[in-house]
């Protein structure tokens, strides 16, 4: 099943483009969805499931794959987002070369989730990056797609050398690229883990991204489709946490302990930056792509805070991110299909001329504001206690964090005066309204940010069995 | 039993989250009016067994959040008076609101309202007393952003929203704090030292003064009134601004006595502050929202001398009261077909009778007559403060005595000015639906005075002399209306406040000068990150490190061409240097 995770989206991409059918996708993806769905059973604490054939020994490299409490979530969420956008493309007509597009980043991604070998982490997570930059180069909105699909590519290949040094500095230390088995071994010696750290975390902080190298990401998003800019937020993004928590986190514990100020301060400061541009930014998607800064800073400052609580905040507020930034980058898509603009100032009304659109709009800005009941509650307000647990100079943190929360709301509520509220304008009058299509592909997206916010323990419960 | 105390809270929010996704007006009506029902029913069964129940939510490793409710006899209490109003609300928004097309959305969110406010009553866990202590807020946007056509409302409920979220930047960490130091959020179980309890409870404080529209966050009370009459009645009486004051008489034995003067001075202006902008307040429902300001300011001077049931009484007498005068206002503005000027909206007392005797008694009990429930439940915190011997007991003592003659002049003011000067001389009928929140409303804000003499609330005694000191006080701020009214009719008695009237009218500015600085302050801190962010990092940074690759390759692409001379001459510079250094190296060890 592990390999299936990884290879239906993969296979399934090769047959779309082959066959140039995006049913084919869909049909794969949902596969892909149901392999990951049933993962669970059988499982155990620790790895649940492990597959390890060697590859290329004379590098270290196995094709070794495991899942645990910590990934499994992820994949799920990759999967099914995948399986929505395949959906969203063959439906809206999109080109079926984009749904294979979408299934090698599907799939790649995955790999990168179960990867449980540095060195085919390495190569997972390089291979994303090629599809992804394909989705945006060809298939973004002409004006800004080159400029932003190079930008986004040179930057996280910069960010992924330093992240391949410090893997193989890591591999080298510990004698062995098993993941799992650095990670029990109590990680690199002491020595080089800082190093290590830092190398990691630099490449993963252009991933997350993390202030001040996050600025391929507004560029990427705004440029990029629809489906790109979902996958982008829902499935690159986790990307970085997942490396910044899982491997970064785990192979050099003593570095990221002593990195954790730095990170926390970055991460800090990348909230409040983020909204406060926000608050000034007159694109919607912009806008979205830059909450989404402020998001992942929470993820990063409740890692950073190294508690026990501060860790499943962080993964929580991972997961919950990429539900509800998807979210909303589906319904901005739908905003701007129809209104042919995403521009704040011109856009209005939109709560009279299709009501559906527009409450759901408004359910995915109060999840994103943090509502308690949904899921963007728990993670961000447990970064708040996590940081406030370390004491002293974190309770700093700690209030920016909230005073963040607070801009955050402020932030959203403007999105939603100038979007919903109002008198429509041109732009918005005679607008059409929710179709079934478009409520299918988003009814999972608004179910599980409710069960999610409604019932936090279980997947609460499966971090603390991973892997960390 | 558990079963009641998670039905209390499920069923509406069930309800107001499938009443979203319906379409037909008469359904969206049997399950707004039925399900608020239900709770009630659910309530009243509580209070035979007190029931409590418990689960985890949420394992953080370090501490847990508990799904715990725990309906204690006061909590009951006040669960039977917001799930009371919230039906008589649904009810009278069939009526009210029959002729919206919104009304579907509008009874879903009403419903979801009440079980956010059913959860801070019942919840015993400070994480997950929050949830429902924010949807409250979120739903108040909702609603109050209610009319699509008001220019005004969109700004108003965002308001509403970001008042009080202001507050909960300080709540949500004073709860976290109080959950780090005391390994749990169970309100039963906090004990922490002294400094803590200081720390925290000041934080939670400033989220219950904007939850409560005390000062200095009471900016956003007066203008949420955008919201139709209904919401304002929610609101303000059983539900979100009581919510403050009752989550503060919960955590009363956490508090360090002696910072409980905070509280006795955020009271004290506030029961005095709001009642002059009342009594200059220019319509209907303006004069109700500052009203509203004082009267939970009346609630705080309770918590102030630790007298948490007595809170908890004028709690419900000020539910019974405020929503039977919002109920009525909507009424009486409807029937005399004004936008709710005081200048225009007027009745005669003969042509519209039931909404002259809902208003009569619901500003009586306001100002404190005998024997409605207003009387029992102020001459409560008065004697809880003369008794208290406190600094925080005499200041609110003294504030609430100024205080109970600003009520019962603007009281006064509002009654004159509403049925005695002339109006349509037909007779006027409120629909059914209406008049039966007026008439139980009215049945119950006199009837609960009984709750002094039996009830779940322990109450000090009534004192006479504390008694009489309030009837002169009444009577006092009562004569000076009505001296002024007696003496010029056609004006109004404001003029007594001479030329301030304008600006407590407008509550002293503080609206449009919060929002100003809010405003600014946006603008140039979202300003400055804008520079920051895109100039300095993307621009100068990012795109500037890339432009200087791109002109070093161009220039180390410029020194790769020239012809066969230019090239001799590198190699042979080239060769030298490299000479120069070789020797200098082996000359060097």
């Amino acid at each position: 099943m592990l390999v299936a995770c990884v290879a239906l989206p993969l296979v399934g991409a090769a047959l779309t483009w082959w066959l140039r059918r995006g049913e084919v996708g869909v049909g794969a993806a949902a596969l892909a969805l149901i392999a990951a769905a049933v993962l669970p059973l059988g499982r155990g604490d620790g790895w649940w499931h492990e597959v390890d054939l060697a590859w290329a020994p004379a590098i270290r490299l196995d094709f070794a794959l495991s899942v645990d409490g910590v990934s499994w979530p992820l994949v799920v969420l990759t999967a099914l987002l995948g399986l929505l956008c395949c959906v969203h493309n063959a439906r809206s007509g999109g080109s079926p070369t984009l749904t294979a597009l979408l299934l090698a980043v599907q799939g790649a991604s995955t790999a990168v989730f179960l990867a449980d070998n540095l060195v085919l982490f390495f190569i997972a997570f390089e291979a994303v990056l090629l599809p992804m930059w394909a989705v945006v180069h060809r298939y973004g909105i002409d004006e800004t797609r080159r400029h932003a699909a190079a930008k986004f590519a040179l930057f996280t290949i910069a960010g992924s050398l330093l992240m391949a040094t410090g893997l193989f500095v890591a591999a080298a230390d510990a004698g062995t690229a098993d993941l799992g088995a650095i990670i029990a071994g109590g990680g690199v010696s002491e020595g080089v883990s800082l190093l290590v750290f830092a190398l990691l975390a630099l490449g993963f902080a252009v991933k997350a991204p993390l202030w001040p190298l996050h600025s391929w990401l507004p560029d990427a998003h705004t440029a990029a489709p629809t489906v790109g800019s979902v996958l982008l937020a829902g499935v690159l993004l986790k990307l970085g946490t997942y490396g910044l928590i899982r491997v970064a986190g785990g192979i050099a514990p003593d570095g990221a302990a002593d990195a954790a100020p730095v990170l926390a301060v970055l991460a800090a400061a990348g909230i409040v930056v983020a909204s406060l541009v926000c608050l000034g930014q007159g694109e919607l998607k912009r806008l979205i792509a830059y909450s989404s800064v402020g998001h992942m800073g929470f993820v990063v400052l409740a890692f950073a805070t190294g508690t026990e609580a501060g860790v499943r905040a962080a993964l929580f507020a991972n997961l919950a991110h990429g539900l509800i930034t998807p979210l909303l980058f589906f319904l901005a898509g739908a905003v701007k299909e129809r209104t042919r603009t995403g521009r704040l100032a011109e856009l209005g009304g939109l709560r009279v001329a299709a009501p559906a659109l527009a409450g759901l709009l408004g359910f995915a800005s109060l999840a994103s504001l943090g509502l308690p009941g949904l899921a963007g509650f728990w993670g961000e307000a447990f970064t708040v206690y996590a940081a406030a647990e370390r004491g002293g100079a974190w309770f700093a943190l700690a209030a920016v964090a909230a005073v963040g929360a607070f801009l955050t709301a402020a932030y959203l509520l403007r999105m939603l005066k100038h979007v919903s509220h109002g008198a429509p304008t041109a732009a918005v009058a005679g607008i059409g309204g929710l179709s079934v299509g478009e409520a299918a592909v988003w009814a999972p997206l608004v179910a599980a940010t409710l069960a999610l916010g409604l019932a936090p323990g279980p997947v609460l419960d499966l971090f603390a069995t991973g892997v960390l | 039993m558990d079963f009641i105390a998670w039905a209390l809270v499920a069923l509406p929010a069930a309800a107001g989250l499938g009443g979203l996704l319906l379409r037909r007006r008469e359904h969206a009506a049997w399950l707004g009016v039925g399900t608020p029902a239900a709770a009630l029913v659910c309530a009243v069964v509580a209070a035979f067994g007190n029931p409590a129940a418990a689960f985890t939510l949420a394992d953080f490793g370090s501490v847990r959040v508990s799904a715990a409710l725990d309906l204690s006899p006061t909590a009951v209490a006040v669960a039977i008076a917001s799930a009371l109003v919230s039906t008589l609300v649904q009810l009278y928004s069939v009526a009210y609101l029959r002729e919206d097309a919104r009304y579907v959305p509008f009874a879903a969110q009403v419903n979801l309202f009440c079980a956010a406010m059913l959860l801070v009553v019942c919840a015993d866990d400070l994480v997950f007393l929050l949830i429902g202590w924010e949807v409250m807020g979120a739903c108040s946007y909702l609603l109050i952003a209610h009319y699509a056509k008001l220019p005004a409302a969109p700004g108003a409920a965002a308001k509403a929203f970001l008042v009080t979220r202001f507050g909960d930047v300080g709540f949500v960490l004073g709860v976290m704090v109080l959950g780090v130091s005391a390994g749990t959020f169970r309100i039963g179980e906090i004990e922490v030292s002294s400094a803590v309890a200081a720390v925290s409870m000041l934080l939670i404080l400033f989220g219950c003064v904007g939850k409560s529209a005390q000062f200095p966050l009471q900016v956003w009370l007066p203008p949420a009134m955008a919201g139709p009459t209904p919401v304002s009645a929610l609101i303000h009486a059983a539900t979100m601004v009581a919510a403050g004051a009752y989550v503060l008489t919960r955590l009363l034995p956490v508090w360090p006595e002696g910072l409980l003067l905070v509280v006795a001075v955020v009271a004290a202006v506030g029961m005095v502050g709001a009642g002059v902008c009342a009594f200059a307040a220019t319509d209907v429902k303006g004069v109700l929202a500052w009203s509203t300001i004082s009267q939970v300011g009346f609630m705080f001077a309770a918590v102030a001398v630790s007298a948490a049931d007595t809170a908890l009484f004028h709690l419900l007498a000020h539910a019974a009261f405020k929503a039977l005068l919002f109920l009525t206002a909507g009424v009486v503005i409807a029937l005399a077909g004004t936008d709710g000027s005081l200048a225009t909206t007027r009745l005669r007392p003969r042509s519209a009778p039931l909404a002259f005797w809902s208003v009569t008694i619901g500003l009586a009990a306001m100002s404190g007559l005998p024997p409605l429930g207003g009387f029992y439940s102020k001459e409560a915190v008065l004697g809880a403060a003369y008794e208290a011997g406190t600094p925080a007991g005499v200041v609110v003592f003294w504030a609430g005595v100024v205080a109970s003659i600003v009520t019962a002049a603007y009281s006064a003011r509002l009654w004159l000015l509403l049925f005695w000067r002339g109006g349509p001389r037909a007779r006027l009928a409120a629909p059914r639906a209406e008049a039966v929140g007026l008439w139980t409303l009215a049945v119950a804000t006199v009837g609960t005075g009984a709750l002094y003499y039996a009830g779940p609330l322990r109450v000090p005694e009534l004192h006479l002399d504390l008694m009489a000191l309030m009837l002169i006080a009444t009577a006092g701020g009562l004569y000076v209306v009505a001296d002024s009214w007696w003496r010029d009719r056609a004006r109004d008695p404001n003029r007594l406040l001479g030329r301030a009237k304008g600006a407590f009218a407008l509550g002293l500015y503080g609206e449009a000068l919060a929002t100003g600085a809010a405003r600014g302050a946006a603008r140039v801190a979202s300003g400055a990150a804008r520079v920051l962010d895109e100039q300095l990092v993307d621009r100068a940074a990012v795109e500037g490190s890339a432009r200087a690759t791109v002109a070093a390759g161009r220039g180390a692409a410029l020194g790769h061409r020239g012809g066969l001379a230019r090239h001799l001459r590198l190699s042979a510079a080239g060769t030298l240097l490299v000479a120069a250094v070789a020797i200098g190296v082996s000359l060097w060890t």
